[in-house]
């Protein structure tokens, strides 16, 4: 059963992916597209199903998460859509609602612990040295006060209820 | 002399070093002077970390912006990611009193602000606009005469409409770098398809990521192409990392790491011990 959700636009409004009112269902990035080609995704669908307010089944789905962020679309688009804005904002209000994959989760657990999304290695920091670079590269790693600022930032913006479980 | 503030954040320094090194190596040569943005963090990723949570996105980009504007530099980048999240994210403040007075609330607990000034650049584009390839050719020793294929990656050229540094469906500045230091650039089918793994594909859905892949190397292999030059350590760690499962073999080298090879830096301070498919040159 689908369950239109007309609050659902200004909550979209708010997200930041009002323009998704200017798709008028042309098809051409769906043509393009892909992820498309290769799976269930298809933007013109996410599009109008943003349009009708199809909140749940957006937020649930698996297709959500299928676009690759290639700009395809973008770049052909008629009306200006920007649809990877769009599908960013959709994957914000699917996060807040707990939808994550769990390696996406350890990304981000990654970016909170390190404050990059993968890990250090002692075989690559031995490599850097035998290059003759510094075994820590100089950012925010090689640095607690700098490491300190960014755990702020992330507290402060409300990242820390991502990474907790 | 061009001066930039060096942003080298993930996969780079922490898994291909030799891309850094490459690179600082081959702004010596070219007279561009590199300093290190210290304290810098992850861009943060355009993909995933900006799916999550666009305001610690934007806080944490406008963070690095703030840590060149400090220095009174524009940023270089060297990955298509990082390209992409800052010059969004930079896009999105610089001139705008309202984000920046946004943004600038969350930075104010850390005692920084951004002002709107900085600029972002790509290692790519400050070769080709601000160095050129003609002095780029004076500066090569070794020219080398492979055949290539050129992968520009999504988010180096995209979105043009505030990029505006080629033609997003065909464009050429990548395949004259790259013919610079005597390489072919071998002209292919689905030229501009995304490798796969952006967009938090590659960690979601590695299955859907691999038949981006595997499209890309079966044009590529089909081109003539010997080696896969890419611009971008995430697009250059899916070709890397991808083919042995899917059974090609073709050497994959960032841009610094071909033109060190041109310029003369000895194959061992190109760091390809970290390559997962072997480097044969
Ligand atoms: S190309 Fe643009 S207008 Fe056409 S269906 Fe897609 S989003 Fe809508
Ligand atoms: S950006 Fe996403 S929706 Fe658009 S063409 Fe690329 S994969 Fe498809």
């Amino acid at each position: 059963m689908v369950s239109p959700n007309p609050e659902f636009f200004n909550e979209l409004t708010a997200a930041g992916a009002g323009d998704v009112k200017l798709c008028f269902q042309c098809g051409t990035c769906t043509a393009g597209c892909p992820s498309g080609r290769r799976t269930s995704y298809r933007t013109r669908k996410l599009m109008r199903m943003a349009q009708l307010g199809l909140r749940e089944e957006i937020l649930n789905s698996e297709e959500l998460w299928e676009c690759s962020t290639c700009y395809t679309c973008v770049e052909r688009c008629p009306r200006q859509v920007p649809i990877v804005d769009i599908v960013i904002s959709l994957r914000n209000l699917a996060v807040a609602e707990g939808h994550m994959y769990p390696n996406h989760k350890n990304t981000a657990k990654n970016f909170s612990k390190y404050g990059h999304t993968v890990p250090v290695k002692d075989d690559i920091t031995a490599l850097r040295e035998s290059l003759g670079l510094p075994g820590i590269p100089p950012t925010v790693l090689a640095s607690d006060k700098a490491k300190a600022d960014l755990d702020k930032i992330l507290t402060v913006t409300g990242f820390d209820k991502i990474t907790s479980e | 002399m061009a001066k930039y503030a060096f942003f080298l954040g993930c996969i780079a320094p922490l898994r291909y070093p030799g891309i850094e090194k490459s690179t600082r190596e081959v702004c010596k040569a070219l007279d561009i002077e590199l300093v290190d943005l210290d304290d810098a963090s992850c861009c943060p990723a355009p993909g995933v970390i900006r799916a999550f949570n666009k305001k610690t996105w934007l806080a944490a980009a406008a963070r690095n912006l703030a840590l060149a504007e400090q220095k009174g530099l524009p940023i270089m980048t060297i990955c298509n990611g990082c390209y992409g999240t800052l010059f969004d994210a930079a896009h999105e403040l610089n001139g705008n009193p309202e984000a920046l007075k946004e943004v600038n609330e969350v930075l104010k607990e850390i005692g920084m602000e951004y002002k709107g000034t900085t600029e972002v650049r790509h290692f790519a584009e400050v070769l080709y606009n601000e160095i050129g390839v003609e002095k780029i050719k004076e500066k090569v020793t070794k020219p080398l005469e492979y055949q290539v294929a050129t992968f520009y990656g999504c988010h180096f050229l995209k979105p043009s409409a505030i990029k505006n540094l080629d033609d997003p469906e065909n464009p050429h500045i990548l395949d004259d770098l790259v013919e610079a230091t005597g390489a072919k650039s071998m002209p292919r089918q689905q030229k501009m398809l995304c490798c796969g793994a952006g967009g938090g594909l590659k960690a979601a859905f590695g299955d859907v990521a691999m038949k981006f892949t595997q499209t890309n190397l079966e044009n590529m292999q089909a081109s003539g192409a010997k080696y896969i030059i890419d611009v971008c350590p995430f697009c250059h760690l899916q070709f890397d990392g991808s083919q042995k499962d899917l059974g090609f073999n073709m050497p994959v080298l960032h841009l610094s790491q071909l033109y060190g090879l041109a310029m003369g830096m000895s194959e061992q301070d190109l760091g390809l011990s970290a390559h997962i498919t072997p480097v044969v040159l």
